[in-house]
């Protein structure tokens, strides 16, 4: 038994099933992050003044990312393009690239993950507090040694964009002056909360479309020698998963990192 | 897969079959393949219905338990009661249902009824099984998405099963799991709640774009959409719904199990106290942020619940009417305004959260525009029965009892749609009422008529018509002695969510204060009592008639044993896989019944010739 319009287009609608089938996946996902950006909407409207955090991304590896994912996108368009034509070769080429620039967009993003997971504000005992990056938290030993600064209040922590050249030393606390401290992970407020989780989230369909590109690169191939229009089909559908992909980081970068 | 759709024996249209043995399938593939692990959409909906059964079993189940215990509370579970405890310990000491574990039951009633029964059975049993026979394609779209959707859905039942053993038993907050209660409980019920339910939103969106690409792309040559049966534009609207308005919640569930899980505050505002302590959260959430997303799907939800019963139910009436269904483009319409306005309607279930007067005033009109088009389609239904010679079997008594039982359920509604009656009467046993009128009397019973219509396709034999109609008639009338009383208790001023069934309210608990409620109010209790489980009873000859029909049912004579017009029954008797044994050619509309100058009363949509009547004329 054959599915009609598995693979060639239907005239009357002008797609095959599988293009349908993308679309109306991408509607939902659209559906799914959009609820994401609308909490992030009314939580920080919610926000009391002055209390949501600014400059508290790497705009530099940022903005690296975002010409990371453009990169990959025009390579995503050029191997499908390059299938269209049949030209194998050129395929196996571009979809390398798409690969590799998916794979050093997560590893970016790791990066910037570890900075903040290893950020830590210390309040101390006598209402001062410590913040910055740890470097020793031997839990035996009975002091932390953070790379960062004293300040004398959490408002001076919330909107870094004005202050330039922090200086940072190496600042060693006995555990005995430790009231609290907190790293800056999801549970810190509600703005890392959504870092964490639109990124967390956005980051889980990079990671499925490196997959799914490199199934098509390595494995997948063989469909190419059977029938190349199928396997042009589904170059083009994942192609247009990777491009909603990278739309959802072009909200994302500006949202997160430049407001 | 390899199967030729031409080794099929010839396709009869209306001679006897022996549907067992000329069918028979050519494939051999295994019994694995052939039913567990099937791309089958004729398999699958099967699947999806019998799952869908026992959840629904269950799910009366839990409702018989709670009924005992707002009876009678704090008294122990006759008969079950010592199963309960040693199964459940705890929260079921000496068989007594403790408030926690009654907390459990009712948000585990309501996510077990609404997402594991009411959906897959409506939406991904009937419409698998259904909806590709009715438009003549071979099979969904994606086959092996298919098998995906219902794997999704099994693995989301079973999460929410096992969560009733774990330590501190299933989630309480509700079946709309609320926070910041959701996340105040100290029990790991609410996070299997969670993972359950992004299994069955996956499962949901995995059969929402199946349905939505095979009606667009696989319909057969001549199939436009206006030839289209109505059922097929229910699921068309239905699946829109699902797929755009269940994300909102999956992303809603991510925020809660990050609440739960690493301690965010999404929904947990600054200064949360819980148990009479200042939580250690960061703060800043926000508990509306919740009610938001979950009601935005929660509100098409009821539409998801509700179009494919109308569906079920304008096919069987157009059938045993012999009559064109009356004004098949004003439902056409109606049902795709219903799917548009659903999704602006959702804060109605938040009047009394003060979001203020005039979003109040928007959602009010929103809503009350809603009952516009659900008002045209229940009359089309009703007109429709208006000079027609009615058969009177089983799946038709069901069908006439849901006009009146989906009416009463939906205009119980409109109180709750407007701000000042609804700030009474929310939260009380009137809305119980409201709801339960329009899904299960209302949509439920649309099931049952769609399950004895089809088992004949499905199987090539009849149910059996006697006990059907003991069915009917005894679920008919505990259904309504379960649910009207709940009409009075609500506007009384009876709360929902009482371990107790408002004892502690009640006249005879605290006698001399104002307010109390009566103690014929209170006595309602006992005899809901009793007609719920006289209601569980009834479900007995349902369900051995089921079984006992697959094998013993009256054998049917043809394809087309209801005489119908649409494709479904011009298939194959059971269809085999592929379905069709020639691709069918479609000439003429869904409903084109007592046509005059046509030999039988019935002309099917893959008849060739001319039509002689227009859509909506009839012959009176």
């Amino acid at each position: 038994m054959e599915i009609p319009y598995a693979i060639h287009v239907r005239p009357d609608t002008g797609v095959y099933n599988a293009k349908v089938g993308i679309w109306l996946f991408l509607a939902s996902e659209v559906m799914l992050f959009g609820a994401l950006f609308s909490a992030y909407v009314l939580i920080r409207v919610g926000a009391p003044p002055g209390e949501w955090p600014h400059g508290w991304q790497n705009v530099t590896l940022g903005t690296i990312n975002t010409i990371v994912l453009a990169l990959s996108a025009i390579t995503t368009l050029m191997a499908w393009v390059a299938c269209k034509v049949r030209q194998f070769g050129k395929f196996k080429f571009f979809h390398a690239c798409t690969l590799l620039l998916g794979l050093a967009f997560l590893c970016i993003k790791g990066v910037e993950y570890y900075d903040h997971l290893t950020h830590y504000e210390i309040h101390l005992a006598g209402g001062r507090i410590a913040d910055g990056h740890m470097l020793e938290n031997n839990p035996k030993a009975d002091y932390v040694v953070i790379d960062g600064r004293y300040v004398d209040n959490e408002e001076q922590l919330i909107d870094l964009r004005a202050q330039k050249n922090i200086q940072e030393t190496e600042i060693k606390i006995p555990r005995a002056d430790i009231k609290d401290m907190q790293n800056y992970g999801p549970w810190h407020n509600d703005y890392l909360a959504l870092y964490f989780t639109m990124t967390g989230l956005h980051a889980l369909h990079i990671l499925a479309g490196c997959i799914v590109i490199g199934y098509l690169w390595g494995p997948g191939r063989k469909l190419w020698a059977v029938d190349p229009e199928h396997f042009t089909n589904r170059v083009e559908v994942s192609g247009l998963f990777w491009h909603f992909v990278d739309l959802v980081w072009i909200f994302l970068f500006p949202v997160l990192y430049l407001t | 897969m390899e199967t030729i759709v031409h080794e099929f024996p010839p396709y009869r249209e209306h001679e006897a079959t022996h549907a067992h043995e000329a069918h028979v399938h050519h494939e051999d593939i295994g019994f694995w393949r052939k039913y567990v692990f099937s791309t089958d959409h004729k398999i699958i909906g099967i699947q999806y219905g019998f799952t869908a059964l026992c959840f629904l079993l269950f799910g009366l189940f839990l409702m018989l338990m709670m009924r005992w215990q707002i009876a009678h509370p704090g008294q122990p579970v006759p008969a079950i009661g010592p199963l309960l405890a040693k199964l459940l310990g705890q929260p079921a000491a000496n068989g007594v249902i403790s408030p926690e574990l009654y907390n459990s039951f009712g948000a585990m009633h309501g996510t077990i009824m609404i997402f594991l029964g009411v959906v897959p059975l409506a939406f991904a049993a009937f419409g698998n099984y259904v909806v590709p026979l009715m438009i003549g394609a071979p099979d969904m779209a994606f086959p092996r998405v298919n098998m995906a959707s219902y794997q999704a859905y099994f693995l989301g039942g079973i999460v929410m099963l096992v969560s009733f053993f774990i330590p501190g038993g299933a989630a309480q907050a509700g079946w709309t799991s609320y926070s910041p209660l959701a996340t105040s409980i100290p029990t790991d019920g609410q996070m299997f709640w969670i993972i359950g339910m992004v299994l069955l939103i996956t499962s949901s969106l995995l059969g929402a774009v199946n349905f939505i690409a095979t009606i667009i792309q696989l319909r057969a040559p001549g199939m436009t959409w206006m030839r289209l049966p109505f059922f097929v534009w229910a699921q068309f609207v239905t699946a829109f719904l699902l797929l755009l308005a269940f994300p909102p919640l999956e992303a809603a569930a991510l925020m809660q199990l990050m609440d739960n899980v690493v301690h965010t505050s999404f929904f947990l505002p600054t200064g949360l106290a819980v148990g009479g302590q200042l939580a250690h959260i960061s703060g800043g959430g926000s508990p509306l942020l919740w009610q938001h997303l979950f009601w935005f799907l929660g509100h098409p939800e009821v539409y998801v619940l509700i179009l494919p019963a109308m569906g079920i139910v304008a096919e069987i009436i157009a059938n045993n009417t012999r009559k064109p269904l009356w004004g098949y483009k004003s439902l056409v319409y109606s049902v795709l305004a219903i799917g548009f306005l659903s999704f602006i309607v959702w804060a109605h279930h938040m009047y009394l959260t003060g979001m203020g007067t005039k979003i109040a005033t928007f959602f009010q009109a929103t809503t009350l525009a809603i009952s516009i088009p659900s008002v045209i389609i229940l009359t089309c239904l009703l007109i429709s029965l208006w000079g027609g010679s009615i058969r009177f079997n089983t799946p038709m008594l069901f069908c006439l009892a849901f006009l009146p039982m989906f009416g009463i359920g939906g205009l119980t509604g409109l109180p709750l749609g407007l701000a000042p009656s609804d700030i009474y009467l929310h939260d009380t046993y009137y809305v119980i009422a409201h709801f339960h009128y329009v899904v299960a009397p209302g949509t439920i019973f649309a099931l049952f008529a769609g399950i004895y219509y089809w088992f004949p396709k499905m199987t090539g034999r009849k149910m059996n018509e006697f006990w059907g109609r003991v069915h009917f008639w005894c679920s008919l009338v505990f259904m309504n002695i379960v649910f009207m009383p709940m009409f009075a208790q609500g506007m009384e001023g009876m709360l929902r969510r009482m371990a107790n069934g408002g004892a502690n309210y009640s006249a005879a608990r605290v006698p001399g204060v104002l307010d109390t409620l009566p103690n014929d109010i209170m006595a309602m209790n006992d005899w809901i009592l009793w007609a719920a489980i006289a209601l569980g009873l009834a479900q007995i000859p349902f369900i051995i008639n089921l079984f006992w029909s697959i094998k013993h049912g009256e054998p049917v004579s043809s394809d087309n044993p209801w005489q119908a017009t649409t494709l479904d029954w011009q298939a194959p008797t059971p269809p085999p896989h592929g379905n069709f044994a020639e691709p069918p050619q479609i000439y003429r509309g869904p409903y084109e019944y007592s046509g005059p100058g046509h030999a039988t009363d019935f002309t099917p949509q893959n008849q060739p010739g001319s039509s002689p009547t227009p859509q909506t004329a009839t012959a009176h």
